[in-house]
């Protein structure tokens, strides 16, 4: 028999909202053109081509990254850096805070990556190649562009933060695990200001594209718009793309002494393990893992309005995931399901953060995105309240849940709740 | 490579290493540094440059030539003397 520890209960929490948005995805730049992408059915997949793999496909971002940067920074550092400086920045400008007055040793990053440093390593061994693998032309900027911690770090040093750091490394499932931190830390105190989310670079590593077609999971599909298709019995596997999305986080209290706009309230996430297997899921650990989320939001799976599926479009994952969702959702649920995945690939560490992004207004004007692609949904997909193809306008959305699974197991649910007093 | 081609060259590897900055007016008697922004790591990354585009090494001990251009050409004059020009 196991030994089960006493159920600990922890004090009552500060309240933690979300003040301010900024993103960069492969449909749009902010929080606004993202959002009226989804509403319209707009992908931002294209044809692409990567070093040794040749072409392919991916979701590639055009945000303008000499908005918070010099040229000279942009080479000096890395995409995901570049990535994570636009969003925070972006982040702050749209959370209305007097930036210029903060106590920057009070502001902490929290960014979840999927995977970090492929990318240059893959650049350097390439040039020491074209160069009979002379070592002396290894680059001097290899360490700090490659340490674990470099987006985040990245954008403390543009913007002066002096407060903590963190790159958190959780497989896909890592834009839920930036936010869920950047909210603990402001419950402990040891921040005041918390820049919260995900980025990926991924895009720009032919090692992620070729380990997924090894695997038999890189999406194909003539049109590139179509390619990223969860749920659709002809679905052939993931796109992959990057992208960026960071929340500023705040205590409710200082949000509201400040009067800032609140996007929504943290009330509720978990984060646990499959310990199974290293790539397949395990819908008896997703489905505890959104359980546990709910009770600690304090509400059933009555009441979920919206449920942002992690689906990646590859044959087995999906079936997974609504597996575990039936073992959570019933008939006697009104959850409306969808899926930003299908829109614009799989954004990897940028994507549980940038596929709540897109739900968040759904607050306000009370429409569910759906997802696209299903031209015919497979059976084994098919769950009630699925939202296909077509927006649906809801009643009252008071609640969103949102899913982010990864590699070696690793699940998160995030649950927010249209703000209120 | 004749000084005026060595000094072309650095240009481009100016250029590269420091996009931002405008280096039509570059004094060749001053130094580097009190023209445009450049700090240890861009240092570096010029002795990179020389060594990847035409293969010259310039070791730690003679970095102090590459102050100014005037002085960078005329350290380079010897070593890229046989360099043919791009």
């Amino acid at each position: 028999m196991a030994l089960t520890h006493h159920q600990y209960t922890p004090p009552a929490l500060p309240r933690i909202v979300l003040t301010g948005i900024g993103l960069t995805s492969p449909n749009g730049n902010d929080l606004a053109s993202h959002r009226a992408s989804l509403l319209e059915g707009k992908s931002g997949v294209q044809d692409y081509e990567i070093r040794y793999v040749g072409k392919t496909l991916a979701g590639i971002c055009d945000y303008d990254a000499l908005r918070y940067q010099n040229r000279r920074e942009v080479r000096r550092g890395t995409r995901a850096g570049s990535i994570a400086i636009y969003s925070c920045n972006e982040a702050v400008a749209n959370s209305g805070i007097d930036w210029e007055n903060l106590d920057k040793s009070r502001v902490g990053i929290y960014l979840g990556v999927t995977e970090h440093g492929n990318v240059e390593t893959e650049n350097e061994v390439y040039e020491l190649s074209q160069f009979d693998y002379d070592i002396s032309v290894w680059n001097h900027f290899h360490n700090p562009r490659t340490v674990a911690n470099n987006p985040a770090g990245e954008a403390a040093l543009n913007m002066g933060i002096t407060g903590p750091h963190y790159t958190l490394g959780a497989a896909c499932a890592a834009g839920n695990n930036g936010l869920i931190q950047g909210a603990q830390m402001l419950q402990l105190g040891q921040c005041d200001f918390a820049l919260a989310g995900g980025v990926s670079e991924s895009i720009h590593t032919f090692g992620i594209f070729a380990s997924f077609k090894s695997q038999g999971a890189l999406a194909e599909h003539s049109d590139p718009t179509k390619a990223s298709r969860p749920f659709d019995v002809d679905r052939n596997g993931i796109v992959v793309s990057e992208g960026g999305c960071v929340y500023t986080l705040e205590r409710l209290e200082d949000a509201l002494a400040r009067g800032a706009h609140i996007y929504g309230e943290i009330l509720g996430h978990s984060i646990n393990t499959d310990a199974t297997d290293f790539v397949l899921p395990n819908p008896e650990r997703q489905s505890q893992c959104i359980q546990l989320a709910l009770q600690r939001a304090g509400i059933t799976p009555q009441d979920v309005d919206i449920l942002s599926t992690h689906a990646t479009g590859t044959i087995s994952g999906d079936i997974q995931e609504v597996s575990a969702l039936r073992k959570v959702f019933d008939e006697s649920c009104k959850v409306s399901i969808n899926n930003t995945k299908s829109f614009i690939g799989h954004c990897m560490g940028a994507a549980g953060a940038l596929e709540l992004a897109g739900n968040l207004p759904s607050f306000v004007d009370n429409v569910c995105h759906p997802t696209i692609n299903v031209d015919q949904l497979d059976d084994e997909c098919a769950i009630e309240g699925l939202i296909l193809n077509e927006a649906k306008p809801l009643d009252d959305v008071r609640y969103i849940v949102n899913n982010s699974f990864g590699m070696l197991g690793i699940n998160s649910t995030v649950v927010i709740g249209k703000f209120s007093t | 490579m004749t000084p005026a081609e060595i000094r072309a060259a650095v240009i481009d590897i100016l250029e590269t290493i420091a996009p931002d900055e405008d280096l039509s007016n570059l004094d060749d008697a001053k130094e580097f540094r009190d023209q445009m922004e450049l700090d240890s790591m861009d240092f570096l990354d010029i002795v990179m440059e020389l060594r990847k585009r035409y293969r010259v090494q310039v070791p730690e001990e003679d970095y102090e030539n590459l102050v100014s251009m005037a002085s960078t050409v005329s350290y380079l004059e010897p070593k890229m003397a046989e360099t043919p020009a791009e």
